[in-house]
């Protein structure tokens, strides 16, 4: 394996790093109006992901990091191609970050509502247009000879790469209602289930059609096998949510974006963004590659550091793994804050 | 105008916005850890008040920091791809090291010492916001240590084969002398930032004589560190000055819209004229001092435009190789002055408590100058990146690769306008609703702490 065929599968980890992460931020997001019945309910739900939701955005980071460190013709392509793509998940996720921080600071249903509807609209939008991108990105897209992406923004959303949204999306939305059960009690818990079974009547069918359609126009053997796997572990995750086993339901969602992931790359695999203009245009890892220096000082690093951050990242969630229930949050009510312009004031369940 | 001019302006705007928010995360998060060191050691109540008001204004500051930095990640494959391609291998390796090294760790820890409180040991959670302090300033070393490699590229080759540039020495790119001056600079200047906002947010509860307790300390801190960070910020930008001297004398001739070499260059505080060297109606002028920051000798050699402007069309080629001279020119002056204007008023706050610490009445005019001259040390910095990058023009990466050949190739220059006025007006709402929410917290001061509840575990206090 060369150093660039490793690059190749790092960036496919990190992306499954941020699909599984982030995954069920977006998730959690988008459920926001319709599973928190009032304000206590949604600052549950928020909360669940308050302490990692950051963390989890730096794979996306990283991800677009190591790719202009590793393949600098691909990110150079990928990025000013998808150009309005990307600035529509920016400016998302622009909103949302900020979201999250500011909701709290002012204790009005009005500025709460409001931050509410951002939160819904910047978490479903990023996680809708990551599933148009990577379909595109396997599917093939209009590159030139100089490597210049020459299709616009309306090239992107044929009903391959729409299709591979929708399952973006109702994968994010049931990996995100499966965390909720994971990290609540009570309630909110029960509903988040319900809902869970509910996303999975989207989830799987649009999962299964998008898996079949891409590994018959671009399938080889071995990613069969990831792809079947991962509507396996699509269906165990189901049949866990329906058993109450949230713990083995949320590795069943998170199991199914690695391996839907890792079928994605290896169809790619030599390619790193085919060309539909001529396969001689193609991007691929031996072409798009740093040089040997480069790809060798960064292996070193990623070999050092990837493990302390998995380290670190681990022990968060497990510091906060304790469920949250509407009762942490009911007693504080709409009312404190508002004086000192803060958050909760310290009380008990 | 052209997708390479608006493709400039955007990058400026979100840069320069992007770094409004970089330095007081960078300085206030130290000293929010020093704070909360203070109450760990001393058990001292308003150290703990302290470190809970400031630390809610870093957060509110955190979080427009780091929205506006993936933009900045994101652009240069989006707006410079042509760029991209050419110094991926050179450019792109400080950069994933900062998301993996640095930004991993400042957002995971914050994260944790927002939520920790009440929950991890009294140590442990302090031990997290000093990891997230040290996340920042190490994240600004690897983006400071890319940035330098375009005003003075090292440890890189071009590659005959590809014709782009290549990495040869990582050791050399993160030495660079340009960083390692750099770094310092920036940091240091941070601290004059984050020291001004601590001395206004302090004055204004101070001209209302409310909290004293919390708020005489925090002055006094603010005062300390701006004065300090102030007069480091000085050391480290005049060894700047002689780097660049000998690394980008056009930058140098342009600081002072010199167009002919002089040796024993005066240093001019104002000019009325052109500025294109045709005449100059009116200057007020400093003898020597100009050779003297550009080569510690007052005698010294500076090299003029016309000057370095003919040796750079025998080495690159024909064409223009200089910066916008009145950019340049005002720019160097209003960093310099502002932000010696923010120190000046650090240290005349600390002129008038000198009798001891705090209940001396002060006069109101030092309030008022305190709460408004905030905005110097923004302005400066500002001031300060317009400076170092125009001058850097016509280069991307000085002597290597050229603005004009940097742009992305497929984006139209309609892209260019829908991202830039979508950038713009979602960064003035947030900065309208980021400066509303600072401003109503630094009003509603430090809340007194309540005991905490006999049974049960708390609400970390920080929750969303």
């Amino acid at each position: 394996m060369s150093l660039a065929d490793f690059w190749f599968i790092l960036i496919a980890v990190l992306w499954t790093g941020y699909f599984v992460l982030e995954g069920f931020d977006f998730g959690v997001g988008i459920l926001l109006p319709v599973l928190g019945r009032d304000d206590a309910e949604r600052r549950t739900m928020i909360n669940t992901i308050g302490p990692v939701w950051d963390g989890n955005e730096v794979w996306l980071l990283t991800a677009g990091g190591a790719t202009f460190a590793a393949f600098p013709l691909w990110y150079a392509t990928l990025f000013s191609g998808f150009y309005l793509a990307l600035l529509l998940i920016l400016l998302a996720l622009i909103v949302r970050g900020v979201c999250f921080e500011f909701r709290g600071k002012v204790a009005t249903p009005r500025w709460r509502a409001n931050w509410d509807r951002a939160i819904f609209v910047s978490s479903a939008l990023p996680a809708l247009l990551w599933g148009v991108a990577f379909a595109n990105i396997v599917r093939g897209v209009p590159v030139n000879a100089a490597g210049v992406y020459t299709g616009n923004l309306l090239t992107l959303l044929n009903w391959y790469g729409l299709l591979g949204g929708l399952v973006t999306l109702s994968l994010f939305i049931l990996h995100g209602a499966i965390f909720l059960s994971l990290k609540t009690s009570g309630e909110i818990r029960d509903r988040s289930r319900a809902v869970a079974l509910r996303a999975a009547v989207a989830a799987v069918p649009l999962a299964a059609v998008f898996l079949a359609v891409t590994q018959v126009a671009h399938g080889k053997a071995a990613t069969d096998i990831t792809a079947a796997l991962a509507a396996l572990a699509l269906l165990g995750a189901v049949g866990a949510v329906f058993r109450g086993r949230e713990g083995w339901a949320f590795a069943g969602t998170a199991i199914t974006l690695a391996l839907a992931v890792a079928t994605l790359f290896g169809d790619l695999f030599p390619d790193v963004m085919p060309s539909t203009t001529s396969p001689a245009f193609s991007l691929t890892v031996t072409n798009a590659a740093s040089g040997h220096y480069t790809l060798t000082v960064m292996t070193w690093v990623a070999l050092i550091f990837t493990p302390v951050v998995l380290g670190y990242q681990g022990w968060t969630y497990w510091v906060f793994r304790k469920r949250l229930t509407r009762t942490d949050f009911a007693a504080t009510g709409t009312a404190t804050g508002e004086a000192t312009g803060t958050a909760a004031q310290p009380v008990g369940p | 105008m052209s997708a390479l001019d608006l493709s400039r302006w955007q990058f400026a705007i979100t840069t320069i916005y992007h770094f409004i928010f970089v330095p007081l995360t960078i300085g206030l998060s130290i000293l929010v850890a020093c704070m909360q060191t203070a109450w760990v050691r001393t058990k001292n109540d308003s150290y703990l008040r302290m470190t809970k008001f400031f630390g809610k204004l870093l957060l509110i500051n955190f979080a427009v920091g780091v929205v506006t930095g993936i933009v900045q990640e994101f652009q240069f494959g989006m707006n410079w791809s042509a760029y991209s391609r050419f110094v991926g291998d050179v450019f792109g390796a400080p950069l994933a090291m900062e998301a993996l090294l640095a930004f991993f760790l400042e957002s995971t820890f914050l994260g944790l010492w927002i939520f920790g409180w009440n929950k991890l040991p009294r140590r442990l959670h302090l031990a997290t916001i000093w990891l997230a302090a040290i996340g920042t300033n190490l994240s600004a070393f690897f983006i400071l240590a890319a940035n330098s490699w375009m005003q003075h590229p090292v440890g890189y080759r071009i590659n005959p084969v590809t014709h782009r540039a290549q990495l040869t020495s990582i050791v050399a790119l993160l030495t660079n002398s340009t960083a390692l001056a750099a770094w310092p600079h920036v940091i240091f200047a941070s601290f004059v930032i984050t020291g001004a906002v601590v001395i206004a947010a302090s004055a204004w509860h101070l001209v209302r004589s409310s909290d004293l307790a919390v708020f005489d300390k925090a002055m006094r801190l603010g005062l300390i560190v701006t004065l300090i960070a102030g007069l480091a910020t000085a050391v480290t930008g005049d060894i700047q000055a002689r780097l660049m001297d000998s690394q980008q004398p056009m930058k140098m001739a342009a600081a002072e819209a010199l167009y002919n070499t002089e040796s024993g260059a005066s240093f001019s505080l104002f000019t009325v004229g052109t500025l294109n060297g045709s005449k100059e109606l009116w200057s007020v002028r400093v003898p020597y001092l100009l050779s003297l920051i550009a080569t510690l000798d007052p005698h010294g050699t500076v090299q003029g435009i016309n000057n370095v402007e003919r040796a750079y069309t025998a080495k690159y080629g024909p064409g223009s190789y200089k910066p916008d001279i009145p950019v340049t020119y005002w720019s160097f002056r209003l960093m310099i002055g502002l932000g010696m204007l923010a120190v000046l008023l650090a240290l005349a706050g600390l002129w008038l408590t000198r009798r001891g610490r705090g209940r001396v009445p002060r006069p109101r005019w030092f309030y008022r100058a305190a709460i408004w001259g905030v905005a110097l040390p923004y302005l400066a910095t500002t001031t300060g990146w317009i400076f170092t990058e125009m001058g850097r023009q016509p280069w991307t990466v000085f002597g290597v690769l050229k603005t004009s050949q940097s742009v992305s190739q497929g984006v139209t220059a309609s892209s260019v306008i829908i991202s830039m006025v979508a950038f713009t007006l979602v960064y003035a709402a947030l900065a309208a609703i980021a400066g509303w929410l600072a401003v109503r917290h630094i009003k509603a001061g430090a809340p007194p702490e309540e005991p905490a509840p006999a049974s049960g575990e708390p609400l970390p206090v920080f929750s969303y």
